[in-house]
C-alpha cells in the first residue's frame, strides 16, 4: 500500500507544506492524461518537422521514402529554386501588403464601430448592434456580393482583397466587451466633466488604455488576410496582384509551374527535378510567417477569445 | 393595517419612480441624440460599410427570384418566380448535394466536437506549468496554418509516389494509395486533417470555461476522497456544458454550410461524388462557369442560408428549453 493511501485525506492535504500526494488510481490516471497530450502534440508536430526536414533534404533521397524525421542530404536548393519563381516572390510581396493594409483598415473599422456601441444609453445602440449580429447569421451569399464588389467598380484591384471582408462582427463583439470591462462609466463622466468631447476622450484616453485589444485586432486581421485565398480567387484574375495563397494552391495542389514564370531557362531542368521539393519548401514559406509571429502574441490571441467568451 | 403600509410603501416608491423618469425625460430623444452627435460620427464609416457590403447584398437577393441579365441590372430584370428554386429540387443534383454536405458536417460535428472538450479538461488537469503551457503552444499552432497550406500539406504527404504516408503503408505490405484521388477516403481526410488543425484553438473556449470553477469545490471534493477523474466528470465537464450547447447550436445554424473553401481545395475530378457540397456548386454554376448562372446560383445559395437559419432558430429554441442555455 502506498504511503498516500495510509494517511487520512485530510492531513494529506494539510500537511505542513507537503506536496499533495495522490491514490493509485489518480496516479495511474494522471499517466494517462499526460500521455495522452504528450502523443497528441507529437501528432501534431509530425508533419510539421517532417515538412521541415523533407525542405532541406536531397530530393532523390525523399522520394525513395528514406526521410522519416530528420533530414537526409542536407541541401538549400529547393529554397533557392522558390527565388526563382518570379510568381512566389511578387505575391510575397503582395500577401504582405494585403495583410498589412487589410490589418489597417478592418481594425480602424473595428474601433469606430465598437467603442459607441460600447456607450451606455447611446439612443439606437440595439438597433445598431442587431444591424452588425444579423449579418452573421444570415447574408447575401456570393453571387450577390460579387455582383456588388463588381458594381463598385473594384474588381481586379487591390481594394477587393481588403473592402469587402474588412470588418469582423466577432472582433466588434469582442472589443465592445473589452471596451464595457476596461473605461468604466465614471471615467466618462469625469472627462465629460472636464470639457472633454467624445473624439477627445476616444483619442486621448480610450486609445492608450486599450493596447491589448488594438494588438488582437491587428493580429486576427493580419493573420486572416495572409492566409485567405477566396477573395483573390473570385475577384482578381490579374496575376500581378495575386497573393501567396493562390500561387500556393496552383503549386501544391494543381501541380501547375509555370515556365514562364522562370526567367533563367537553365534552370528549367533543374526546377522539373525539384518540383517536388519545391512543394515542401513553399509549404515552409507559407507556413512560417505566422507562426513566427504567433508565439509572441499567443497570450493575447488567448486573452481575446477569453474576453470574446465572456459576453458568449 | 398591513396593506395600508404596503399600500403607502408602493405609492411612495411609485412617486421615486415618477421623478426619475421625469428626470430621464427631460433630456429628450432628439437632445441626446445631438450630444452624442460625435458617437454616430464614428459610428458612420462602419456604418457605411455594413450598408455596402452586408446589407446591399441581402438585397441583391432578389435575383434568385429575377431572370437576372447585366444590362438590365438587378431592377430591371424580369421576374422569375420561384422557378430556379424549382428548378433546384428538382435537379438530379439536388440529393447528392444535400446528402454530401449534411453528411459531411454531422461527420465532422460527431466526430470532433468532443475532442477540443476532452483536451481541455486534460490540459486543466496537468499540475506542472512548463508541460500545459508548451502543450498549448504546440496544439494552437495549426490554427495559424492557411487552409490552403493545410491542404497542400495533405496532398504533399500523401502523394502515391512520394507522400510519407504512402512509404509506411508500405512498411506493411501495402501498395500505394493515391488517398486524395479517393472518393471514399475524402470525408475522412477532410474531417481529420480539421480536427489537427482546430481542435488546440478551439479548447482555448472551453479552458476559458473552465478557470471560472472555484478551486473550494475541488478541495472539498478531495477531502471527499473523490479521484481526479470523479472531479473532472462531476466539477469540470458541469463548467463546460453552458458553452458548448452554444457553440452546439452554432455548429447546427451552419449543418448546411460546410468549410467551403477547403472542400473546395479538396475537390478533384476523381472525389466529385462525395465532395461536391452546396456551396461549392453554387460557387462553380455561378462564378467558375462560362456561362454564369447569377440567379440560379443566387437561389441555390438563399435556399441554403434560409434553411440555415431555421436550423439555428430551432436548435436554440430546443437548447432554451431543455439545457437552458442559449444564444438569445
Amino acid at each position: 500500500m502506498s504511503a498516500a493511501g495510509t494517511l487520512p485525506p485530510d492531513e494529506r492535504r494539510l500537511g505542513a507544506g507537503a506536496p499533495i500526494q495522490d491514490t493509485r488510481g489518480d496516479k495511474i490516471a494522471l499517466a494517462c492524461i499526460y500521455t495522452a497530450l504528450a502523443l497528441f502534440c507529437l501528432a501534431i508536430l509530425y508533419p510539421i518537422v517532417y515538412v521541415l526536414s523533407a525542405s532541406v533534404s536531397d530530393t532523390h533521397k525523399v522520394s525513395a521514402g528514406q526521410v522519416w524525421l530528420w533530414p537526409v542530404g542536407f541541401t538549400l536548393d529547393a529554397y533557392k529554386a522558390i527565388f526563382d519563381y518570379d510568381a512566389i516572390v511578387s505575391s510575397f510581396g503582395n500577401s504582405v501588403f494585403y495583410a498589412v493594409a487589410g490589418a489597417l483598415v478592418a481594425t480602424v473599422l473595428t474601433l469606430l464601430a465598437a467603442y459607441p456601441l460600447s456607450r451606455k444609453g447611446l439612443p439606437g445602440k440595439g438597433i445598431i448592434m442587431a444591424a452588425f449580429v444579423f449579418t452573421m447569421m444570415f447574408s447575401g451569399g456570393l453571387i450577390p456580393t460579387y455582383l456588388v464588389v463588381d458594381q463598385l467598380g473594384l474588381l481586379n484591384t487591390r481594394w477587393a482583397m481588403i473592402l469587402p471582408t474588412a470588418l469582423a462582427v466577432w472582433n466588434v463583439i469582442i472589443t465592445r466587451t473589452y471596451f464595457m470591462v476596461t473605461i468604466p462609466e465614471e471615467l466618462v463622466e469625469a472627462g465629460k466633466v472636464d470639457g472633454c468631447s467624445d473624439f477627445g476622450f476616444f483619442w486621448r484616453i480610450v486609445l492608450p488604455l486599450s493596447k491589448p485589444i488594438i494588438a488582437v485586432n491587428l493580429l486576427f486581421y493580419a493573420v486572416g488576410q495572409w492566409n485567405s485565398f477566396f477573395n483573390a480567387l473570385i475577384y482578381l484574375t490579374n496575376e500581378h496582384l495575386f497573393p501567396l495563397q493562390v500561387v500556393l494552391r496552383q503549386i501544391l495542389i494543381q501541380s501547375k509551374v509555370d515556365p514562364s514564370q522562370m526567367p533563367d531557362t537553365s534552370k528549367l531542368a533543374q526546377l522539373k527535378e525539384l518540383q517536388q521539393q519545391l512543394k515542401y519548401s513553399l509549404i515552409v514559406i507559407g507556413m512560417i510567417p505566422p507562426l513566427l509571429v504567433y508565439p509572441f502574441v499567443q497570450k493575447h490571441f488567448v486573452k481575446g477569445a477569453m474576453i470574446g467568451s465572456l459576453k458568449g | 393595517m398591513t396593506t395600508t403600509e404596503t399600500d403607502a410603501r408602493s405609492s411612495v416608491r411609485s412617486a421615486a419612480h415618477k421623478r426619475t423618469r421625469v428626470a430621464k425625460s427631460r433630456v429628450g430623444l432628439g437632445l441626446r441624440i445631438r450630444r452624442n452627435w460625435q458617437l454616430y460620427a464614428m459610428l458612420a464609416l462602419p456604418l457605411i460599410w455594413l450598408a455596402v457590403f452586408a446589407y446591399w447584398p441581402m438585397y441583391g437577393v432578389i435575383i434568385a427570384f429575377k431572370d437576372y441579365n447585366v444590362v438590365s441590372g438587378i431592377w430591371g430584370s424580369p421576374w422569375a418566380g420561384m422557378k430556379y428554386f424549382e428548378r433546384f429540387v428538382e435537379s438530379y443534383q439536388f440529393w447528392k448535394l444535400i446528402k454530401n454536405t449534411i453528411y459531411l458536417h454531422v461527420y465532422e460535428l460527431v466526430a470532433t466536437f468532443p475532442l477540443p472538450i476532452l483536451l481541455a479538461l486534460f490540459l486543466n488537469t496537468v499540475r506542472k506549468k512548463w508541460f500545459s503551457r508548451s502543450a498549448q503552444l504546440i496544439t494552437y499552432a495549426p490554427h495559424f496554418i492557411s487552409t490552403v497550406v493545410v491542404v497542400g500539406l495533405v496532398v504533399v504527404l500523401t502523394n502515391p509516389n512520394t507522400g510519407v504516408a504512402n512509404k509506411f503503408i508500405g512498411l506493411f505490405g501495402f501498395g500505394p494509395v493515391d488517398i486524395m484521388g479517393d472518393a471514399g477516403m475524402f470525408r475522412h481526410i477532410y474531417v481529420w486533417s480539421g480536427a489537427w488543425q482546430t481542435m488546440g484553438f478551439a479548447a482555448i473556449i472551453y479552458l476559458a470555461a473552465l478557470t471560472s470553477v472555484p478551486p473550494e469545490l475541488h478541495e472539498a471534493a478531495i477531502v471527499d476522497g473523490a479521484s481526479r477523474l470523479r472531479r473532472m466528470w462531476h466539477i469540470d465537464l458541469p463548467a463546460i456544458v453552458p458553452v458548448a450547447v452554444i457553440l452546439l447550436i452554432l455548429n447546427i445554424g451552419s449543418i448546411l454550410s460546410v468549410g467551403f473553401e477547403k472542400v473546395l481545395l479538396m475537390q478533384n475530378n476523381l472525389n466529385l461524388d462525395t465532395a461536391e457540397v452546396i456551396d461549392t456548386y453554387v460557387y462553380k454554376i455561378g462564378l467558375a462557369s462560362a456561362v454564369p448562372q447569377f440567379s440560379y446560383a443566387t437561389a441555390i445559395g438563399l435556399f441554403r442560408s434560409v434553411i440555415g437559419l431555421v436550423l439555428l432558430v430551432l436548435a436554440n429554441t430546443f437548447a432554451r428549453r431543455f439545457a437552458k442555455s442559449s444564444l438569445w
